[in-house]
C-alpha cells in the first residue's frame, strides 16, 4: 500500500527552526539521515523531498483566455507544505507509525493519505 | 517457452547450489546471473540438451568467481583451492524445493520480503519484473530482497522440525495467496509488461502441492486459486471495471479450471482436516458450479460461511456471510445483523447498498454506493461503485 505523507510547516515551526543553533540544526539533519537509512533498509521509502520556501511558490492558472501565473506566498495560509514522503507500507498503522517518527513531526502538522491503486480484496465478491 | 523452462528450473538450481556451497544469499545471486545469461544465450544458440545442468554449471562458475574476488580481497587464496566447479553430469537426487520455499517465507522476514524473495528465488523472476508487477520502484524490491538475505544469514538450509512444519507451511500459503490476490484484482488494462502474478501464484502452489499432496490446506489454496481464476475472463468489463458475480457471463468461465479445482477440493475435504482455504475453495466451487446466478445453492454457501466464521473470523467473512444470509432468509434479516456490526470499512456500505437494493430501496442503495465509492482505494472499483450510485443506470 502506498501512502503520501505531507509535512506542513507553520509560523511556529519555522520560527523554531530559525531559532536553533547550528549544532541543533546539524542534530536535526542527522536525525533525518538516520531515519532515511532505516527506511532504505526496509525499502519503505519510495521517494521523499523537502520543498523550497513557500514564497517561491508559483500558481499556474489555465483559463479560456490563456495561461497566467501568480506568485506565492499566500499570506492568509498559515500552514505551508514543507516536504513529503511517498511510502510503501504494509498497513495504514505502519504508515502512521513512520509519519510520527519524522524528526520535525513535533513541530509540524503531518497528513497521511492513502494512494489509490488497482487492487481490491479478492475474497470479497458480490 | 524458454522463460517457463527457466522459471521451473530455478528452485532446483538454487537448491543444488546451496547444497554445494552453502550461503543461500550468494548462491541465489549467482543463479540470477545464470538465468540472465540463459535468457540471452538460449534464444540465440539454442536450448542446451540438459538445461538444468547448464544452469547449475553456469551459476556454480559465477559463484566461484564471486568467491575468488572476495578471496582476493581478503587474501585467503587457500579457500579457493577447495572449490572446483562440479561436474555438470552430477545427478541431483534430492528435491529441496520445499526447503527453499520455507526458507524464503522464514518467520524472521516481513511479509513483503517473503513475497519478493519467494518470487525471485523460487519463481525465478527478476527484481525488475517483481517491481513492475507490484507497481513499485525496482530499488524498493531490491532492498527488500537484500534485507531479507541479511536476516537469513546463518539460517540452516534444512527442513524445519515436524512440529514446526504446519506453521511454516501456513506462512507460505499466505505469501502465495498474497501474490495471487495482487494479480487477481489488478485490471487487465494495465497488464502491459506485468508478469501474470495469478499464473505465477498458481504455478508455485502446484509445486507446493506436488511436495505436500496430503496437506488439505495446500490443496485447498490451489483449488481456491483455480476456482477464482476460472472466473477471470468474465469478472471485469472494459477498463477493468468489476462485474458482479450475478451479472457475469458464465459461458466465459474456464470450465477446465473449474473441473480441476472442484476435483481438488472434493478430495481435500474428504481426506484432510478442514481449514479456511478449503472452505473458501468450497464456496468458490458452489458458485462456479451454478449454471446461473439464480440457481446458486445459497443455503450451502451460508453453511460454509458459518463454518468459516468459526474457523477464521474476519470482516470479509462476516460481510460475505450476510450476502448469503440475505439470499436464504431475506434482506431484512441480513440488514438487522449488519446494523448490529461494529465494523468501520467501506465494504459495509457496499453490502448495505446491495441489501437495500434487494429490499426495494434503490435510493438508499445509491446513497450507500456513493459513500463506498468515496472510501475505496481501488480505482476500477471506485468507477464501478460510482456508476452504481448514479440514478437510473441501465442494466442494473
Amino acid at each position: 500500500m502506498k501512502y503520501l505523507v505531507l509535512i506542513y510547516g507553520n509560523p511556529a515551526s519555522r520560527a523554531a527552526w530559525a531559532g536553533m543553533t547550528d549544532a541543533q540544526k546539524a542534530d536535526g539533519l542527522r536525525a533525518y539521515q538516520r531515519f532515511h537509512q532505516e527506511l532504505a533498509g526496509t525499502g519503505e521509502r519510495i521517494v521523499s523531498e523537502r520543498l523550497a520556501a513557500p514564497e517561491l511558490t508559483k500558481q499556474v492558472h489555465v483559463r479560456s483566455d490563456g495561461v497566467s501565473t501568480t506568485d506565492g506566498p499566500f499570506a492568509e495560509v498559515k500552514e505551508q507544505l514543507a516536504g513529503f514522503y511517498l511510502l510503501e507500507c504494509d498497513s495504514e498503522a505502519r504508515a502512521l507509525e513512520l509519519a510520527a517518527r519524522i524528526p520535525e513531526a513535533p513541530y509540524a502538522t503531518i497528513e497521511v493519505r492513502p494512494v489509490m491503486g488497482l487492487t481490491g480484496d479478492v475474497d470479497f465478491e458480490l | 517457452m524458454i522463460e517457463n523452462v527457466l522459471r521451473d528450473l530455478t528452485p532446483q538450481v538454487v537448491t543444488a547450489l546451496v547444497r554445494r556451497y552453502g550461503d543461500f544469499s550468494k548462491c541465489e545471486d549467482a543463479v540470477q546471473e545464470a538465468l540472465l545469461a540463459a535468457a540471452v544465450q538460449w534464444p540465440r544458440d539454442g536450448v542446451p540438451d540438459n538445461p538444468k545442468a547448464w544452469l547449475i554449471t553456469t551459476a556454480s562458475r559465477r559463484r566461484i568467481e564471486m568467491w575468488r574476488s572476495e578471496a582476493a580481497r581478503i587474501r585467503r587464496e587457500e579457500t579457493v583451492a577447495a572449490l572446483e566447479p562440479p561436474p555438470s553430469s552430477e545427478p541431483v537426487v534430492q528435491d529441496d524445493t520445499l526447503t527453499l520455499v520455507l526458507m524464503c517465507c522464514h518467520p524472521a522476514l516481513t511479509r513483503p520480503s517473503q513475497v519478493a524473495l519467494t518470487l525471485r528465488a523460487v519463481g525465478g523472476l527478476t527484481t525488475a519484473e517483481i517491481a513492475r508487477a507490484f507497481l513499485v520502484p525496482e530499488p524498493t524490491i531490491g532492498q527488500r530482497i537484500s534485507r531479507a538475505k541479511q536476516k537469513l544469514r546463518g539460517a540452516q538450509f534444512v527442513l524445519p522440525p515436524p512440529d514446526e512444519l504446519p506453521g511454516r507451511v501456513a506462512a507460505v500459503l499466505q505469501v502465495l495467496y498474497l501474490v495471487f490476490t495482487e494479480g487477481h484484482t489488478a485490471s487487465a488494462g494495465d497488464a502491459v509488461n506485468r508478469v501474470e502474478l495469478t499464473a505465477e501464484a498458481i504455478r508455485l502452489a502446484r509445486q507446493l502441492h506436488a511436495r505436500l499432496p496430503e496437506d488439505g490446506e495446500v490443496t485447498g489454496l490451489l483449488a481456491l486459486m483455480l476456482l477464482t481464476d476460472a472466473r477471470r475472463p468474465a469478472r471485469t468489463g472494459p477498463g477493468g471495471v468489476p462485474i458482479p458475480l450475478a451479472d457475469q457471463d458464465r459461458s466465459r468461465w474456464d470450465a477446465s479450471a473449474i473441473a480441476e479445482g472442484s476435483a481438488l477440493i472434493e478430495h481435500a475435504l474428504t481426506t484432510a482436516a478442514v481449514g479456511p482455504y478449503q472452505l473458501q475453495a468450497a464456496i468458490a466451487a458452489v458458485h462456479d458450479e451454478a449454471p446461473t446466478a439464480d440457481e446458486t445453492d445459497w443455503p450451502q454457501i451460508l453453511l460454509l460461511y458459518d463454518l468459516l466464521r468459526q474457523l477464521a473470523p474476519g470482516p470479509m467473512v462476516t460481510l460475505n456471510r450476510l450476502v448469503a444470509l440475505a439470499r436464504v432468509e431475506g434482506p431484512a434479516a441480513a440488514l438487522a445483523e449488519l446494523d448490529a456490526l461494529d465494523l468501520d470499512h467501506y465494504r459495509v456500505d457496499v453490502v448495505r447498498a446491495h441489501l437495500l437494493d434487494l429490499s426495494g430501496d434503490p435510493d438508499g442503495a445509491r446513497a450507500c454506493y456513493r459513500r463506498a465509492a468515496r472510501r475505496t482505494l481501488s480505482l476500477p472499483e471506485r468507477e464501478y461503485l460510482e456508476s452504481r450510485g448514479l440514478p437510473d443506470m441501465p442494466g442494473k
